[in-house]
C-alpha cells in the first residue's frame, strides 16, 4: 500500500508533464552551464524528503537533535560535519535502517513525498525499495556482476527486459565498458573502486526515487574517487541523491546543497552549496569549512 | 653498548638456545607420534585385510580358507556360516542409514542454523547453541536405545508390518544425532558471513526471509557443505547406535526402494561389532573378514574427505 502512495505521489505526477520537464532540461542545461549558475538541472525545486524535527537516541544518548530539512528532488545535497555528528545516522532515517539497530530510536517526521515513512503503516521494506543505499565500504555480494545488478529486480519481481536494465544500469554506473564481457564473474573479482560502481548500478537498477551514499568514496584511491564523483553529478540528473561526506573540497565540487552537521547532532546550516562555502551565516559552519574547528 | 657488544648481541643464536631445541624436538615427537600411529592402523587394516583375500594372502604366508576379491565386491549375500562374504549386504544398509539420516538431517540442521544466525535473538541464541552441543556429546548407544524403545514403536503404529529392528528407526536417530553437528558448522559459518552483506540486502529493499537465504546461505555455502559431509561421514562411521536399531540380520536391500526401510540390516559398522561379540576364533576367515569391512569402510570415509577438501576449495568463502 504505501508503497502505491509513494509511487502515486512522486512518480506519476512528474510524468503528467514529462514533456515540458525534458524540454526544459534539454534547453537549459548548457546555457546554464555556461551562466555558471547553480541548480542549472531543473528550474524549479520540489521537496522530496522532508525531515520534520526529527530526535535520535541511541539508548540514552542523542544523536540527532531537532532536524529540519528539505531535500530537493534531483539535485545532490551533501551532508558533512566532523566524525560521529550524525550524518550516517539522519541517512540511515531515510530509509529506516534504524529500525535493525536495536538501541536506536527516532522521534519527528520524516517524508517521502507526501508521506511519513516513521507512520505505522508504511513498511519499511519497501520504503527500502523506493530509497537506494550505497555503504562505505563496497558491499557486493558474492555473486556474479549480472546478479548483483539484477538482485533488486529479482527480489522486486521487477519485470521487464533484464538484460538491458542491467547493460543500462551498469552504463550509468561508468562500469559497462570495463565488465561487460565478465558479467558472469563474481562482482568480488573487481577492483575497490569497481566494486563501489557495482554497487550504484545495482541502486539504481530498480529505478528508486531517492539514492543514499555514506562516504562512498573514503575507501577509494584518488583517481577511483573523481570516476564516482563525475558519475554522481550524471546521476542527479534523474535522481536525487543524498550523500555523506567528510570531504568537504568533494562537498564542494559535486553537490548542490549542503548540509552542515556539527558534533551533538545538529544541523548547523543547510543551503545552497556556494553559500555554504563562500558566506556562510553561522560562524561555527565558516570556522569549520575554514579549518578552524575546534 | 660498545660495538663489540652489539655485534655479540647481534649474532647471538636464538634458534639453537638449548630451551628452543628442547621444546623443538618435544613437538615434532609429538607430531612424528600421531602420524605415525594412524600409519600404523592403516597398516595393520591393509596387512590383516589382505590375509582374508585369496590374491593376496599367500603373499601374507596364508593357507587355508580365502575369499574372492571379485565376490567380496561384487557379492549381495553375507552368510558368515555359508562362506558368503558379500559386502554389498552392509554397505547397502550403510547407504540406507546415511541417506535417510540426510534426509532428515540437512534441511533440518540448515535451517536451524538459520535461525540460530539470523533470527533468534541472542540470549535465545546463547541458550540454544550449547543446548545443541550437548546433544552432541550424549552417547550414541543411548541414541540407539532411543531408537529401539520409542521410535520403533512409534513407527510400528503407522507402520505396523516393521520390525523390531529397522533401518528406518535407525536412519531416524542417526539423523536426529547429526543434526547438531549440521546445524553448529553452519550456524558458525553463517554467523562468519559479514554484516556489511546483509546491510546490503536490507538496503535493497529484502526481507529477512531474502536475505537469509538469497544472501547469507550463499555466502556461506562451503560451510554449510564441509557440515554436510562431515554429517554424512558421521553417518556412515556411526556404529553403536545402529548396531542397536538395525538389527544383526545382514541383507541386501536396494536404497532408493522406500519399503526397504522398514526391513532390518546390518550396516557394515554394525556387522563388524557383531563379529566381534560374536564367538568367532582368532585367525579365521569370520575374524578377517572385519579387516576387510574395515578397510572398506576407512577407503569410503577417505574419499569423503578427499571430497570435503574439494568442496572446500571450490566453494571457498570469498566475501
Ligand atoms: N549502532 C549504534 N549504536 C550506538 N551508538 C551509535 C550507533 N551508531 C552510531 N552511534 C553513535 O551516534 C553518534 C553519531 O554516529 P554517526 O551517525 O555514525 O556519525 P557520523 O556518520 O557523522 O560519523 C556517534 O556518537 C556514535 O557513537
Ligand atoms: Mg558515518
Amino acid at each position: 500500500m504505501s508503497q502505491e502512495n509513494m509511487s502515486n505521489d512522486n512518480v506519476e505526477s512528474p510524468t503528467e508533464d514529462p514533456t515540458d520537464d525534458d524540454m526544459l532540461l534539454e534547453t537549459d542545461v548548457t546555457s546554464g552551464l555556461e551562466e555558471g549558475t547553480q541548480g542549472s538541472r531543473t528550474t524549479h525545486e520540489r521537496t522530496i524528503v522532508e525531515a520534520k524535527d526529527v530526535n535520535v537516541w541511541y539508548n540514552q544518548d542523542q544523536a540527532l537533535r531537532d532536524i529540519t530539512m528539505q531535500v530537493p528532488e534531483n539535485k545532490v545535497t551533501a551532508m558533512i560535519g566532523p566524525s560521529g555528528c550524525g550524518k550516517s545516522t539522519f541517512l540511515r532515517c531515510i530509509n529506516r535502517m534504524n529500525d535493525m539497530i536495536d538501541a536506536a530510536r527516532v522521534e519527528g517526521e520524516l517524508y517521502l513525498g507526501e508521506k511519513n515513512v516513521y507512520d505505522d503503516d508504511v513498511d519499511p521494506v519497501a520504503l527500502r525499495r523506493r530509497v537506494g543505499m550505497v555503504f562505505q565500504k563496497p558491499n557486493p555480494f558474492p555473486k556474479s556482476i549480472y546478479d548483483n545488478v539484477a538482485y533488486g529486480l529479482n527480489i522486486q519481481d521487477i519485470g521487464g527486459d533484464h538484460d538491458a536494465i542491467v547493460e543500462e544500469s551498469l552504463k550509468r554506473a561508468a562500469l559497462w565498458d570495463e565488465v561487460k564481457d565478465q558479467l558472469d564473474e563474481s562482482g568480488l573479482d573487481l577492483s575497490g573502486g569497481q566494486q563501489q560502481r557495482l554497487c550504484i548500478a545495482r541502486a539504481i537498477a530498480p529505478d528508486p526515487e531517492v539514492i543514499l551514499m555514506d562516504e562512498p568514496a573514503s575507501a577509494l584511491d584518488p583517481v577511483a574517487t573523481s570516476k564516482i564523483e563525475d558519475l554522481i553529478d550524471e546521476l542527479a540528473e534523474d535522481y536525487t541523491v543524498i550523500i555523506v561526506t567528510h570531504n568537504m573540497q568533494q562537498a564542494a565540487r559535486i553537490s548542490d546543497k549542503t548540509a552542515v552537521f556539527l558534533t551533538g547532532g545538529e544541523l548547523v546550516e543547510f543551503g545552497d552549496t556556494k553559500k555554504i562555502f563562500e558566506n556562510p551565516d553561522n560562524e561555527r559552519v565558516e570556522d569549520y569549512i575554514t579549518g578552524k574547528f575546534g | 653498548m660498545s660495538t663489540d657488544d652489539l655485534t655479540e648481541d647481534l649474532t647471538r643464536n636464538t634458534a639453537n638456545a638449548p630451551p628452543e631445541l628442547l621444546t623443538r624436538s618435544f613437538f615434532f615427537l609429538c607430531a612424528v607420534l600421531s602420524i605415525f600411529t594412524t600409519l600404523a592402523i592403516i597398516a595393520l587394516l591393509v596387512t590383516e585385510a589382505a590375509k582374508f583375500f585369496s590374491v593376496t594372502a599367500p603373499l601374507m604366508g596364508i593357507e587355508g580358507e580365502t575369499a574372492s576379491v571379485v565376490e567380496f565386491l561384487t557379492g549381495t549375500e553375507w552368510i558368515i556360516g555359508e562362506g558368503k562374504f558379500g559386502v554389498l549386504a552392509l554397505v547397502t544398509s550403510t547407504v540406507m542409514v546415511t541417506l535417510g539420516s540426510a534426509i532428515i538431517a540437512l534441511p533440518l540442521g540448515v535451517a536451524t542454523a538459520i535461525y540460530l544466525s539470523e533470527y533468534a535473538d541472542p540470549q535465545v541464541r546463547s541458550l540454544l547453541k550449547p543446548a545443541l552441543e550437548i546433544l552432541a556429546g550424549v552417547p550414541t548407544v543411548v541414541y540407539g536405545f532411543f531408537a529401539l524403545i520409542y521410535i520403533t514403536p512409534a513407527l510400528r503404529t503407522v507402520f505396523p508390518s516393521i520390525g523390531t529392528f529397522n533401518l528406518l528407526s535407525a536412519s531416524i536417530v542417526v539423523g536426529i544425532m547429526i543434526i547438531p553437528m549440521v546445524a553448529s558448522i553452519s550456524e558458525d559459518a553463517m554467523s562468519a558471513v559479514p554484516d556489511d552483506l546483509r546491510q546490503a540486502g536490507y538496503g535493497m529493499g529484502a526481507t529477512k526471509f531474502e536475505v537469509s537465504t538469497g544472501i547469507v546461505v550463499p555466502a556461506a555455502l562451503s560451510g554449510i557443505l564441509s557440515s554436510f559431509i562431515l554429517a554424512l561421514s558421521r553417518a556412515i562411521g556411526e556404529t553403536m547406535a545402529v548396531t542397536v536399531a538395525a538389527g544383526a540380520q545382514a541383507k541386501f536391500h536396494n536404497p532408493f526402494n522406500p519399503a526397504a526401510y522398514l526391513d532390518g540390516g546390518s550396516p557394515m559398522t554394525a556387522t563388524m561389532v557383531n563379529l566381534l561379540t560374536g564367538d568367532i576364533t582368532g585367525g579365521g576367515l569370520a575374524y578377517r573378514s572385519l579387516f576387510a569391512i574395515g578397510l572398506t569402510l576407512f577407503v569410503i570415509t577417505f574419499a569423503m574427505n578427499v571430497i570435503s577438501e574439494l568442496v572446500a576449495q571450490r566453494y571457498r568463502e570469498e566475501y
